[in-house]
This record gives structure tokens, sequence and C-alpha cells, in this order.
């Protein structure tokens, strides 16, 4: 074979370099807050409390001391008691908004998304007023209390029931009616047709939706933390060993042990996913449901019962933030709310959130995009793209806790010069950003990969730089996902406390964070109005995001129009 | 010296080769279309040419200059894709005028030379509308003209026409043709469509598995196919097989049949004799024809202006085109027995 003639080397455009150089950026940019921290993390597992290296000895000790290791248990069976409520319970929601003929769709819609953009202290701070020690229907539990396994499994289904649902809706949507046609004209049963076309079109998104809520409750700390009594998860054990004890390696290795599922929950969903197909072709006749009166009475009765128990709870925690002395007297009051009475920072932790909201937004929607789009469309250069890629990935596995953590040992050490950010502003946004980083990506590529990816070649035929690409055709077309990207970080800016919870400063403390204090102080009614005014704030930017979409984005993308 | 010198081209992705030494040369003002089946190789041709997906070894050479190396933004070429690549936020006279910003001309010099653009596709209204508004046919004009915008030396199509419905692609092959012919640029158009290249080519390139398989004019491909492959790929081919018998004789089956003298085949090889069912004679056979032979007319395919007839003698099958005129005047009927002759100089051997 004449293999001598020499491989053909190109030389670089200046537009190849300039974006070569861009995925350096970002790599290194991602490196530095998500590789190294959980780098030290890990790294941090194997020394004693004066960072001498002592091997598994962390190790030993953890799973040697049974009330330790009890957590861990613990955390397994509440997460997996959770997954097997929820599922089943969005499955058949999802399934009624998809598939049957709902009177007030949207609204049912909209009541299940509302845990989304609470903080997970909220539904834990709900319960405690109906069935605390002084709750309304404390009596119902006959002896027992709310504290412990039950209130985090109730706390959990509201908290999750929206992340599953979303999926399973996804799921649901994309049926061909056709199948169902062919499935009646073939004569199968309700049953059958369930079993064989419904359910295996769904497969994937159920698998999805289980895990995501199997690592959503394994991770979560607000919930336990508020509610969780005497009963020990993973995730405030992190907690008390770093912020209680100080124990900083020993918290490393609860880290990584609560990293250990939540890793292999992720790990599994992709597996899952690459196995599924497209089972929309370009041919598919998108299924409509039909009105069928005993089915749909029967759909929306389940849909009010469900959205009657998050209103439930949502309103309790609205109630008993204007409550004076819940429950003795019930006169309203707005005093909950002066909340310089409660936390030295006030109304400044609330401020503090906007501010890093803000600060995520704008600062992750822009390094998400630019860094997706460099890893899409940089010519070569492979090996460092798929880095980027790695590292856009990595933080979906990595519960907030854990990054929390390694970003206290990368960034407070006294050799790195970046831990001048530490106890700033800059370092909770930074973090918040990291934590959240893979949604964005993901929503960037799926927007990036819908558009033709001729657009460079033909810029580059026309001898247009790149950039000017980027700026007038691919980020405008782009721009109702980069605000998706946008209204996503704040929201989980304004919500988040598992992973700033160990970050801030007395100047920099966050309202998530304050209220988490509050609560620890035992002032149950001022920490809920907090929560009460974060989900109100982030309602109301979501609210206004879908208003710009349909009134300002048509106007400004006259384009899609036929 | 021609505008396009191409020389040992390769491209291989890990094990597998989709280009393997190709050479070809495109002259100025040429239109030359790349024929071939999918993963035969010829839009990695195309994109190595642009610079897109380099070559992993090879020279190309655009009017004496070596681009080999250059990335595409240094080639000098227009090119359309299948899918267009309108940027759909942008309006068509922006779009036609996307390259002519970037070289800091005057705006009312960019506006003439979009409108003239737009006038010279057909679309002389079009500059204000969103490509999302506009028929398929016509966002294929306008991303010519943008192709055409920066006037390049270099045109390349790839399937331009094969996302359109039938009569639009017919109307637009002329209109492609005649305003390659009218601006002289030299044009390299990639389909797998063999009437579309036929119609359209000054030459043509057929390639498989990432190998030319024969260059020549239409005409040429069409009467003298070099390889069983072309043979095959391009229009309708009764393919026999039989066994070289002389220097001009092949058996196949029971039938000696004559065909034009061979060299380079010995005595008894496999080969396969092939003629086009247009080619079969059944008028006015003189008595000493060579190749007659007796048929029995087998099924009848109408097609519209013709019939595809399949024919069958002493265990050979082969397909002929019937016009509605020597239908009617023979008679001709399944079942019936007919005379029929190959004519040698239509005949072609391959090596099976």
């Amino acid at each position: 074979m004449s293999l001598a003639a020499p491989i053909q080397r190109v030389r670089l455009s200046r537009d190849d370099l300039l974006m070569r150089i861009g995925v350096c950026v970002v790599a290194v940019a991602l490196l530095v807050i998500v590789g190294l921290p959980l780098w030290s993390l890990l790294v941090k597992g194997f020394e004693d409390r004066d960072g001498k290296f002592v091997g598994l000895a962390n190790y030993i000790a953890y799973f040697s001391t049974p009330a330790l290791f009890a957590s861990a248990f613990n955390s397994l069976y509440v997460a997996l008691v959770c997954t097997l409520i929820v599922v089943p319970i969005a499955f058949l929601y999802a399934y009624a908004l998809t598939r049957a003929v709902l009177p007030l769709r949207w609204l049912f819609q909209g009541v299940a998304l509302i845990p989304i953009f609470a903080p997970s202290l909220l539904p834990g701070l709900a319960l405690i007023y109906l069935f605390g020690t002084q709750g309304f229907f404390k009596s119902w539990l006959g002896g027992g209390q709310i504290y412990g396994f039950e209130g985090i499994v109730i706390a959990q289904v509201f908290y999750c029931l929206p992340h599953a649902m979303l999926i399973l809706v996804t799921a649901l949507a994309t049926a061909d009616a056709r199948l169902y046609e062919a499935a009646d004209a073939l004569g199968a049963s309700k049953l059958r047709v369930f079993f064989t076309v419904t359910l295996p079109g769904a497969k994937y998104g159920v698998i999805s939706a289980a895990l995501v809520v199997f690592t959503l409750v394994i991770t979560d700390f607000g919930i336990a933390k508020v509610i969780g009594g005497n009963f020990n998860v993973l995730a405030t054990d992190v907690y008390k060993q770093v912020i209680g004890q100080q124990n900083f390696s020993m918290g490393a290795v609860v880290g990584m042990v609560l990293l250990a599922p939540a890793a292999l929950a992720f790990a599994v969903d992709r597996f899952v996913q690459r196995k599924q197909v497209a089972l929309l072709t370009a041919h598919a006749v998108p299924l409509v449901p039909r009105p069928k009166l005993g089915r749909d009475v029967f759909y929306t009765l389940l849909c009010a019962v469900v959205a009657a128990g998050i209103l439930l709870i949502l309103g309790m925690a609205v109630w008993g933030s204007f409550i004076k002395y819940w429950p003795y007297n019930l006169e309203l009051t707005w005093a909950n709310y002066k909340f310089e009475a409660f936390d030295a920072n006030g109304w400044d932790s609330y401020w503090n959130s906007i501010v890093m909201a803000l600060g995520a937004a704008a600062f992750g929607t822009a390094l998400t995009f630019t860094g997706a789009w460099l890893a899409e469309k940089t010519r070569g250069f492979f090996l460092l793209r798929d880095l980027v890629r790695l590292l856009a990935f990595l933080p979906m596995a990595v519960p907030g806790l854990v990054l929390g953590l390694g970003y206290i040992f990368f960034f407070n050490a006294a050799a790195n010069p970046l831990n001048v950010i530490y106890g700033t502003m800059a370092i909770l946004v930074v973090n918040t950003v990291a934590h959240f980083y893979t949604v964005g990506h993901l929503t960037a590529t799926t927007a990036l990969k819908q558009i033709d990816p001729e657009f460079e070649a033909v810029s580059a035929s026309l001898k247009v730089p790149i950039w000017r690409t980027f700026a007038r055709v691919t980020a405008p077309i782009c721009l109702p996902s980069i605000l998706d990207v946008a209204i996503y970080l704040f929201v989980n800016a304004m919500t988040t406390v598992s992973s700033v919870i160990f970050l801030y400063s007395p100047d920099t403390k966050l309202a998530s964070v304050a209220a988490v204090n509050i609560e620890e102080a035992g002032t149950t009614a001022a920490a809920t109005a907090l929560c009460v005014v974060i989900v109100a704030t982030s309602a109301a930017v979501k609210a206004l995001h879908l208003l710009s979409d349909r009134f300002l984005l048509g106007r400004l993308q006259a384009w899609r129009r036929r | 010296m021609s505008y396009l010198e191409v020389r040992n081209l390769h491209k291989r992705f890990g094990d597998f080769t989709a280009l393997g030494d190709v050479s070809l040369d495109v002259g100025e003002g040429e239109f030359v279309c790349f024929l071939g089946p999918s993963g035969c190789g010829k839009t990695t041709l195309l994109r190595a040419i642009a610079g897109l997906d380099p070559q992993t070894s090879g020279t190309i050479r655009q009017k004496g200059r070596d681009v080999s190396a250059l990335p595409p933004a240094a080639r000098d070429f227009g090119i359309v894709f299948q899918s267009y690549a309108l940027f759909p936020n942008l309006t068509v006279g922006d779009n036609v005028g996307y390259g002519l910003v970037s070289r800091r001309q005057k705006k009312a010099e960019i506006a003439k030379r979009v409108s003239e653009l737009l006038a010279l596709v057909g679309l002389p209204d079009a500059g204000p509308r969103y490509p999302a508004q506009l028929s398929g046919g016509q966002q294929q004009r306008v991303a010519l003209a943008r192709a055409l915008a920066t006037s390049p030396g270099l045109l390349l199509l790839d399937e331009p026409l094969s996302a359109l419905d039938a009569r639009v692609r017919l109307r637009l092959r002329h209109e492609i043709k005649a305003l390659q012919r009218r601006l002289g640029v030299t044009t390299i158009m990639v389909t797998h469509d063999q009437e579309e290249a036929l119609t359209m080519a000054d030459r043509i390139v057929v390639m498989n598995q990432g190998e030319i398989e024969q260059v020549g004019a239409p005409q040429e491909i069409y009467r003298q196919p070099m390889t069983a492959f072309v043979a095959d790929f391009v229009g309708a081919m009764n393919f026999l097989d039989g066994v070289f018998a002389a220097p001009d004789r092949v058996q196949v089956g029971s039938v000696s049949l004559a065909c034009p003298p061979q060299d380079g085949l010995a005595p008894g090889n496999k080969v396969r004799l092939c003629i086009r069912p247009e080619d079969v004679r059944v008028r006015d056979l003189p008595a000493d024809v060579p190749n007659r032979l007796t048929v029995e007319v087998g099924e009848l395919d109408f097609v519209g202006a013709f019939c595809r007839a399949i024919l069958q003698a002493n265990g050979v099958a082969l397909t002929a085109d019937f016009s509605s005129n020597l239908m009617r005047d023979l008679g001709v009927e399944r079942g019936r027995t007919l005379d029929i002759a190959l004519p040698i100089d239509r005949l072609r051997v391959f090596a099976a």
C-alpha cells in the first residue's frame, strides 16, 4: 500500500485559532470551578486534621462507626421509598396531562410545577405547621411524630414531583397516534395497548424520572435538616461533621460516600439514554387525546387531589408565615417578615440572593452557551473538546454539599492564589454556576444541534469571521434556549442551600441560608416567611419569562413565522 | 493547465477508506458532476476540495495555487448545501449580502449587488422576506445567489436539488445550468441522480467505493461505460452472464453471440455481456443480421412513453424497451414470439 504519502496537515485559520483558544479558556475555567475542587475533596479524605496523608484511615473510621454508617443506609432507604411513591404519582399526573382531556389543564400543570420555585426547606416547614408538636393535624398521627422518616418522605414527594413529572410529560407527549390506531385496528385491549405501546414508549422516561428522584432525595439537605429529627442521613452528616465538629476530613469522607450513589444513578441514566432511539420519526402523527367522559372525570379528580396536596403545603407555608403565634394566636401579622428581628442580616440576605442569582444567570448563561458552542463547533482539537464536555457533565453527578465542600478545600487553601475570592460574592456565583452547569450545557447543546450544521462552513466560504456568525446568527436563533438557561440558573440560585451553606460569609449570607439559620434558632415562622419570599420571587421571574416569551420574543422573532 | 488539479487524494476515517487515491482535473468554466451511490465518497471529495474535511494525504491545486493545507476561509469557493443553510433570522437580502458586509463595501454598493443577484436568480422582490416564507425552490435560489455574491472562482453544489419535489427540480436543473453557462463559473455538483448528472454536466465523474470509476462526457458515460459498475449505475442495462469463447464471441447459455473484439480476455473467462434495453432491435432485421434471436414475450410493464418487455430465449432473459408505435405496429403482446437482434456495436463485455 502506498501509505508513504505524508499526512496532510491543515493550516489553522484565524477562526480556528480563536476557537481553540476559547476551548482552552473554557476547559481551564471548568477545571477550576469543577475539576480541581472535587480533586481537593478526594485528596482531603486521605488526610488527617493536620493535612498529613493517612491512607484509608478516615474511611476505616467511617465504616467502623455504626452511627455514621447507619446514615448511609437511611439515605438509601428513604431515597428508594420516595422514588417508589413519586414515580407512580408523577406518571399518572403526566398521563392525565398528556392523554386525557382535562378542564383547566394549564392550571394543573402550573400547580404541579410550583415546588420547583421553593427552597426544599419549605415543605419541611409547612409539615411542621401541619403535623409538628404544635401541628393542626397532629392528632392524626396517633402518638407518632412527623420528625423523621415519615416527614422526610412527605416533604420529598412534594419537592420531587415536578422534576419527575416534567420528564414523564416529555416522554408521554411524544407518541405516534398511528401506533394506537394500529393497535385498535388489531383489536388489542386497553390494558394490552398500555403495556405494549404506552409503557414501552415512556420506558426511558420512567427510568430517567426514577433516577432523578433518587438522586434528588439522597442529595437534598434542606428537608432532612428541617424535619429529619433524629433520622440521620448522609447530607445532614456532612453538615454536622463540617459545621458542627469542624472535622473536614470526615466531612470529605461522608461527601465521597454521598457522591457514590448520585454518580452511580447518573451513570445508569446516561447508559439508558444512550440506548434510546428516536421513537418519533418525522412522519409520525402526534397523538391528540379525544374527550372520553369516564376517563376524563377519573383523571381530573386524580389531578385535583394531587394539586390540592401541593396547594395545601404551599398554602400552609404562606398562611403560617403571617400568623402571630402558631397555634395559639392566629391573628395575621407582618412581624415575621421583619427579618432584622431574627437574623443580623435582615433583608440584606434577600438582596444578596438577588444579586447572586442575577450574577449566576448572567455569568452562567454566557459560559454555558459559549462553552457548548465551542465544544460543538471547533474544528479538530478533539481531546480538549471532550475534556470540556466531560467537565460539563460532571456537576450533574455531584451533590451540592459535596461540591461546596470541595470549594472549601480548594479555594481556602493558603497556596491557592484564587483564595482572594473566598468569602466574597464571587465564589457564591461561581459555585452556583458550577453546581447547575450541566443543565445549561445540555440545553445549549440541544439548541445548537437543532440548527443547520453548515452555517460555519457557509460563513467560512463567504470569508466572514466566525464570531460574527455567532453573534449575528447562532446566538439570536438560540435566544429562547439562552433565556431558558438564564431563568433556570436564576431560580436555582435563589432556592439552593446545599452548596452555598459552606461558602457564605457574614456579608454575603443568602436568603436560603438565612432561612436555615433562623429555623435552627427555632423561629419557624420567620424561616417560613423567608422561604415564601423566595418562592414568590422565583415564581414571579418565571411568570415574567413566560409573558415575555409570548409577547416580546414573538415580535423579535418574526422570522419564525411562515 | 486545468483550473482545479486533484492529485492522489486519500481520505481515511480510522480503518475506513473514504477516498482511495483520487486524481482529477477540472477545466476553467466547466460544469462537472460527481455521480455515485450514497457512501461512494463524492461528498467527501467535494468537502476536501472546499477544505471543510481535509484529505488525509494528496494535493489540491486551484488556479495553479496549492490550496491543500489552507483552511476553507483561505480558499476561493462558494457553496450551496442540500439544506441550503440559509440564516433563518436574516432576511433574504441580508442572507445574500452576508459575505459582502464583511468586505467593508459601501451600503449602497452592497444593496445594488444584492438586488442584481436576486434578479439573476429570478427573485427580484424577495429581499425583505425571511427564508421561512419562501418555497423550497425559492430558498434554493437564494442560497445560490448568496454563494455567487462574492464572485467565487469555484462554485460547489452539494446535492442542491435533492430536497425539492420533482417538478421544481426539473425546472431548476435548467436554470442552474443556464446560469452557470452565462457566468462561466467553474462548477462542481455532487448528485446521486444520474438523470440530473446527464442533463446538467459537461463532464461526469462516476465514483464508487471511494474511487473514480470513469470520467467522461454524459454521452460517453452512457454509451461507452468502462466498467460494469458504471454500466449498471447509469441508465438501465441488461447483464447476461456468459463465457468468453473467442476474441469476438461470447457463449451465453446455449446461445453464441458475436461481440466487439476484446483485448485482455482469454477464452474460458467468465464475462458479463451488456446491452441497454432500448438498443434491442426488432424492426427491419436483415436476413443475415448477426445475433438474431427468437424470443418469447413475457411480462410487459407499461411505463408511459414506452413499454419495458421481458423477453425469453433459450433460457436467456433480457429486457427491451419498445415504443408505443412499435408495440402497435408489430402487435407485441404477452406470449407472442418475436425476432430480435443484439447489434454488435451496442454490446459491451466486462470480465465477471
